[in-house]
This record gives structure tokens, C-alpha cells and sequence, in this order.
């Protein structure tokens, strides 16, 4: 029982929380970046500018269709071709900003596409211009409609940093399993700390939207389009 | 990149297979258990709703490697023995279920309530009312979303590169540090895993406009 | 009609991915000196495991990698630059080290790593600087005594992606079934679930595991010779020149049998005298 206990010594919950650092600090920067990049490209996509537009959705198409881990092997492998030699935590940061950019994308088209083409035309007869009606009319009803599936990509997001344990970022899971590999009699501790930090940062997480719903989102009443969207994400 | 067609074809093959067959098997069970939570979230019964709750949360909260190494770790250590494939499969199925539960839900929700009142008022118990007039409708909405989740669950499948579980991605691995030339093998699985996922999403797409 | 500009257009991109990465292949690397960016910066970095016990590990307490290759390293760095030279150090894992040497994330790999012929031809290897040799772990009361009884249908071996050790292990019993991990740590978690009959990687490494963990042993002796060597990045000859050199006075001044006993000492059935130079 004794040697269970001393699984959440303090220096082992030290090293668990330096783990859950890098992973907080992976996964602020990757949404940040992807929500960014995510709203611009879903844009692009759907406005249907000539080849841009379906450039831009091949190249989504190709990195939403591809597991992650295999994204942040060309990330850390890769991107040295290009010149840059990211270390573990920046090549785990642009992997992910790069697929969840993609996931943001189409979730952003879709909800665009949502939007009662009413309201469009409505703008445009009142003398807006197609980008001043997308920007100030279209747009921001449709990011009130995509908040939950957006928040529920972030919190995909926060769990697959997991995955670049594969690439030695020093996350919440390498540390844990470093822990357990240097005593097996801490394994099941470590589980049990593993599961409740990334419990209590993605419940917290799935609470915040529904807060966010109840704040900012609302108009329309629950339906085809949020299904649309939400079918969009989630994962 | 020819070169590693040529050379590992027989690990790609089985990469492929067992890529597809743990996929397939998870969706199957992630299915039945989703649509059974999802059922249960929607039950009358309080008890029910909060233990569908809870598992849904509990594991739509955990990432999937988490989830994975535990039944390849710890369940082998204390209870019985579990293989890679095995542990890769097992934590996908259950990691998907909570998803695929949240999605029947919804769709049994989109059903319109009018549904299930007229049906009870022609004398079909609960469950008679769900069985044949509720949930036939539900998949309809479900479908297309379902689409997206067989193909979340073909790319978490790359979990099992953690376990040894021969799928693609641990070929992948290995035929990279065996032949030295990492992103060549890289490109060939990720044409391999496009070649599974893509026509799936675009015939997703087609279907969602369909049903629209 | 749609459908099939989309396929035409995907394979297009995919091609163009193709040419460009595989010209890139061919001229990464070449540019740069590393020896004198190194000697410029004052650091060199260097890439070594930090899940093998006794060579590189990290120490849980202090976020240190601690071990023999990481001390040796340390006093290599000394011999090149000069007292005030600065190591640093990335973790590695063996299949890991090879891309980012290639890339030039790290300049030397001092990982565990065996002198073979095939990676030769991807990398300079320094003379060796520690011989192993490959040996098998197994659960204290096993009935597998040496690798020729892990060579039958049914036997499970465990090994490390990219380690030379799984490769040797299908010549010496080709009718096992070979696991393969991502790192060391991963392997022994998995052997102490009960996922394989034994592990199977350098007895320097094995030696570590057995330390650590009292119910799992060394069996059979070693079977294959791993000689243990630097490796650089091809076309940088000063840098591998001063890594020969740099070993060649550690080794003189006496520095190499300090380590050789600071890490070994207490290790059961390794040869101290042996390992001395």
C-alpha cells in the first residue's frame, strides 16, 4: 500500500506536472494557430475563388484524411528539408496546428454553408458589398453556430497531443510512462493520475462551451445546421 | 518510393489488413455499445441517463492512447493476457462508442416528438414505439456522420503502431528504420491510408448532399 | 466529371510532393560544417537515449538524462572546444536518431548505437567506444535459457523499432515472432505485462533493466558483437576527425576508465576488465 502511496510522491507529481505544462502549452499554441489558419481556409473554401479554392480543399482533404501520428512524423522528419530544425515541442505545435487547421476548415465551411442563403441576399440588397456582407452578416452568426463543434475539436486537440510521446515530447503521457517504467508498481497510480488531469482539463473544456452556447451562441433554434456542423468534427 | 512497394510489400499488405480489420471490428461493437448508451441516454429512467452519462464523458475525455496502453499495460499485468491488436482494437472500440452514442442520440433526438406521441397513442408500449417508428428514422439522420466516424476510426487505428499491433502505422514504422529512408515509407503509408479514407469521405459528401 | 478532375488533381499534388522531397533528400545536410558552427556557438549537441539505465537516463527528480554516454559525451565536449565547452543534449530513441541526424536536429549520435555496415552507408561511425554484445531478458524462473530456445513457433521476443537487435534476432531464431516498441521503457513495460517471453537488445542495456528491476536476469551470454560507435552526418570529416581524436585522450588521460568504473562497478557479470582501455 505504502509503496502505491509514494507513486504520488512529490516529486513524482512534480515531473507529472512539468508533463502537463508542455502539454497545456502544446495545445494553446496548436489552437490558437488553427483556429487562425482554420477560419481563413474554410473561407477560401467556401467562396469558391476560381483554382485557389480547390487547391485549398485538395490539400485539406489530403491532411484531414491522414492519422495524426503520420502528420507529425513529416512534421518533425520533414520540415528540416525546408530549413527549419523545430525540437519536439514546436514540431508537435505545427503538426497539429496543420491538421486541426484542416479539421477548423471544413467545420467552418460548414456552417457557413448553414447560414439561410437569405440572409446573404438580404445584406446584398441593403448595398453591402459580398465581402462586407460575408464578414459582418454571414460570418459572425456562423461562428456562433460552429462553437461546439469548434470546442469539441480543441478538445480532441488536447488529447491527441498524447500522441507525440511517439516523437519523445516530453507531455503528461511520456512523463507518466517514464514514471512507470522505472517502478512497475506505480503503473496503475500513473493510469489513474493520467486519466483524471486530462479528464479534468477536457471536462472543463466541454463545460466552457456549453457556457460559451448559453453566452454567445442561440438564434437559432437547434437543427439541421448545428447537426451539419457538429458531423463535421468529433473525433 | 517505388523501391519500398518492392521491397515490403508483404508488411504494407498486412499493415493494410489489420488496419482495416480493426477498424472494422470496432465500428461493429463501437455501434452496438454506442447505440445502447445512446438508447439509455434518452430513457425515461434517471439511473440510466446518468450511467450513459457517465461513461459517454468519461471516455470522450481520455485520449484514446491513454486508453489503449491501459488494456495493454495494466489489464495483462493484474488479469489477463491481452495482445496488441487486441488492446489497440478493444480501446478504439470503446473510445468510439462514447462518439458514435453522443451521435444516435442526437439523431434519435431529431426525431420529431410528435413521433413517438402519436405512436404510443395507438397503443405501442416504449419500446415497441423505438423499435419500429423512432429509431428507423434516427439512422436516416445518422448515417452521414457515421461516415465520418468509420473514418475517424480507420486513422485512430494508427494507435496500434504503440503496441506492436501490426497495423499500417507500425509497419510504417519499422520499414522506416529498417531501410533508413523515412519519408519515402512515410509517403507510401500515407498514400496507402488516403487510399482508404478518401473515396470515403468524398462518397460522404455525396451522401450528405443527398440527404440534405 | 468533378470526380475525376479531383483524382487527376490529387495525384498531380501528390507528385509534386513526391520530386520536391526527394530532391530535398539528396542535398540536406552537405552545406553545413558542423565543427565550426559548434566551435562557434560553443555547444555541441548531441543525441542520446534517456530510457536505458547505466548509458542514458532520465532522472525523474531533476529532469536530468543521467549515464555513461551522456558523462563520456560530456568530456569529448571538453576535448573539442575546451573547458568552457558547453554539451547539449536531445533525446533520442533509435528511431529517432537517424532523420535527425540526417537533418541536422543533432550533431553526433551517441545512443546505444551499433557499428553495422548498412548504416555505414548513411553515417561516419567513430572507432567503437564501448563493446556489448546482444543478449536476451527474461522473467526470473523463464524456461528460456538462451536464444536458441526463444526458436520456435510461439515465442514472442521483444525489441526496439530501429535497433540492430531485432534484426539480428531473426537470423538467430527466425521462428519467433518479433515485437517491436518504441523505445526501451515501452519494451520492458511490455515484457513485464507479459506481452513476450523475453526482451532481447544490447547486455549493456539488459544489465540496466535487471539493476532496476530484481526479478528479470540476463540468460544465455551474448550472441552477436555490438560494437558501440559516434555516429556523424557523411561529408563532415573535421567533425568526425576531432570525435576520433576527442575519444583517443579521453581514453589516454584515464578519464574513460573512471566512467567505465563510476557506471559499471557493481553491475553482476560485467567484464571491468575487459572494458577498460
Amino acid at each position: 500500500m505504502l509503496t502505491v502511496l509514494g507513486a504520488y510522491s512529490w516529486v513524482n507529481i512534480k515531473f507529472l506536472l512539468e508533463g502537463a505544462w508542455v502539454t497545456i502549452l502544446v495545445s494553446v499554441c496548436s489552437i490558437v494557430l488553427s483556429y487562425i489558419f482554420g477560419v481563413i481556409l474554410g473561407v477560401t473554401r467556401y467562396v469558391q475563388i476560381k483554382y485557389l479554392s480547390a487547391i485549398v480543399g485538395f490539400v485539406i482533404d489530403i491532411i484531414r484524411n491522414l492519422p495524426l501520428i503520420l502528420i507529425i512524423f513529416f512534421t518533425y522528419f520533414g520540415l528540416p528539408h525546408l530549413g527549419f530544425k523545430p525540437d519536439p515541442i514546436w514540431a508537435s505545435v505545427i503538426a497539429m496546428a496543420v491538421f486541426e487547421a484542416a479539421m477548423v476548415a471544413e467545420i467552418v465551411r460548414a456552417g457557413i454553408a448553414s447560414i439561410p442563403t437569405g440572409q446573404m441576399e438580404g445584406a446584398r440588397a441593403n448595398g453591402l458589398s459580398y465581402w462586407q456582407a460575408l464578414w459582418y452578416i454571414v460570418l459572425p452568426q456562423a461562428i456562433r453556430n460552429m462553437i461546439p463543434a469548434i470546442v469539441s475539436q480543441f478538445i480532441s486537440l488536447v488529447k491527441d497531443t498524447s500522441l507525440a510521446t511517439i516523437i519523445v515530447l516530453p507531455d503528461l503521457m511520456n512523463h507518466a510512462q517514464i514514471i512507470y517504467g522505472q517502478n512497475t508498481n506505480y503503473t496503475i497510480p500513473m493510469f489513474l493520475a493520467l486519466a483524471v488531469m486530462y479528464f479534468i482539463v477536457c471536462y472543463s473544456l466541454s463545460l466552457f462551451s456549453k457556457y460559451l452556447e448559453k453566452r454567445i451562441g442561440g438564434g437559432n433554434k437547434k437543427g439541421k445546421a448545428d447537426e451539419v456542423v457538429q458531423d463535421a468534427s468529433d473525433a | 518510393m517505388i523501391s519500398i512497394f518492392q521491397n515490403y510489400g508483404g508488411e504494407l499488405l498486412t499493415g493494410l489488413g489489420q488496419t482495416l480489420l480493426c477498424s472494422i471490428i470496432a465500428l461493429i461493437f463501437a455501434l452496438i455499445i454506442g447505440s445502447a448508451f445512446a438508447i439509455m441516454e434518452t430513457m425515461p429512467n434517471k439511473f440510466a441517463r446518468v450511467v450513459a452519462r457517465v461513461y459517454i464523458e468519461v471516455f470522450r475525455n481520455i485520449p484514446l492512447l491513454v486508453i489503449t496502453m491501459f488494456f495493454y499495460v495494466v489489464i495483462p499485468m493484474y488479469i489477463v493476457k491481452i495482445s496488441g491488436f487486441a488492446s489497440g482494437t478493444v480501446g478504439l472500440t470503446l473510445y468510439s462508442s462514447a462518439f458514435i452514442a453522443e451521435t444516435v442520440r442526437s439523431g434519435i433526438q431529431s426525431v420529431d416528438p410528435g413521433q413517438m406521441e402519436g405512436a404510443r397513442s395507438t397503443g405501442l408500449s416504449y419500446w415497441q414505439s423505438m423499435r419500429y417508428i423512432i429509431l428507423p428514422q434516427a439512422f436516416r439522420y445518422v448515417i452521414p456522420p457515421l461516415g465520418n466516424q468509420f473514418i475517424n476510426l480507420v486513422k485512430n487505428s494508427s494507435v496500434l503502431a504503440f503496441v506492436a499491433g501490426f497495423d499500417l502505422m507500425y509497419q510504417a514504422n519499422v520499414i522506416a528504420s529498417d531501410s533508413l529512408q523515412s519519408m519515402s515509407t512515410y509517403m507510401c503509408v500515407g498514400v496507402l491510408y488516403l487510399i482508404l479514407t478518401l473515396p470515403l469521405s468524398y462518397y460522404m459528401r455525396h451522401l450528405e448532399k443527398k440527404l440534405a | 466529371m468533378r470526380k475525376i478532375l479531383s483524382k487527376v488533381g490529387l495525384v498531380v499534388a501528390l507528385l509534386i510532393m513526391v520530386v520536391s522531397l526527394g530532391a530535398c533528400s539528396s542535398t540536406s545536410g552537405s552545406k553545413r560544417d558542423v565543427l565550426k558552427d559548434d566551435k562557434q556557438s560553443n555547444t555541441i549537441t548531441w543525441g542520446v537515449k534517456a530510457d536505458t539505465k547505466l548509458f542514458g537516463l532520465m532522472d525523474v527528480k531533476d529532469n536530468q538524462i543521467k549515464g555513461f554516454e551522456v558523462d563520456l559525451a560530456k568530456a569529448m565536449t571538453k576535448e573539442i572546444l575546451g573547458k568552457k565547452g558547453k554539451a547539449r543534449f536531445i533525446q533520442v530513441t533509435s528511431q529517432t536518431r537517424m532523420p535527425l541526424l540526417a537533418n541536422g536536429n543533432i550533431d553526433a549520435i551517441m545512443a546505444t548505437m551499433t557499428i553495422t555496415p548498412q548504416r555505414a552507408e548513411q553515417v561516419d561511425f567513430s572507432r567503437s567506444y564501448f563493446d556489448a554484445g546482444q543478449a536476451i531478458l527474461v522473467k526470473d524462473g523463464s524456461p528460456i535459457k538462451n536464444v536458441r530456445d526463444l526458436n520456435r513457433k510461439g515465442a514472442v521476443v521483444l525489441g526496439v523499432v530501429g535497433s540492430n537487435s531485432v534484426q539480428n534476432i531473426k537470423k538467430f531464431a527466425p521462428k519467433a515472432r518479433v515485437l517491436q516498441l518504441s523505445d526501451y521503457s515501452q519494451a520492458l513495460t511490455a515484457l513485464k505485462s507479459g506481452q513476450g517471453d523475453a526482451l532481447t537488445t544490447d547486455n549493456g542495456i539488459l544489465y540496466g533493466m535487471s539493476i532496476e528491476n530484481p526479478g528479470y536476469s540476463v540468460v544465455g551470454g551474448t550472441f552477436t558483437k555490438e560494437p558501440y560507435g559516434i555516429a556523424t552526418a557523411k561529408g563532415q570529416r573535421p567533425f568526425h576527425n576531432a570525435i576520433n581524436h576527442a575519444l583517443t585522450k579521453v581514453e589516454n588521460s584515464g578519464e574513460y576508465n573512471k566512467l567505465i568504473y563510476k557506471w559499471f562497478h557493481n553491475v553482476k557479470g560485467f567484464d571491468m576488465k575487459g572494458a577498460e582501455r
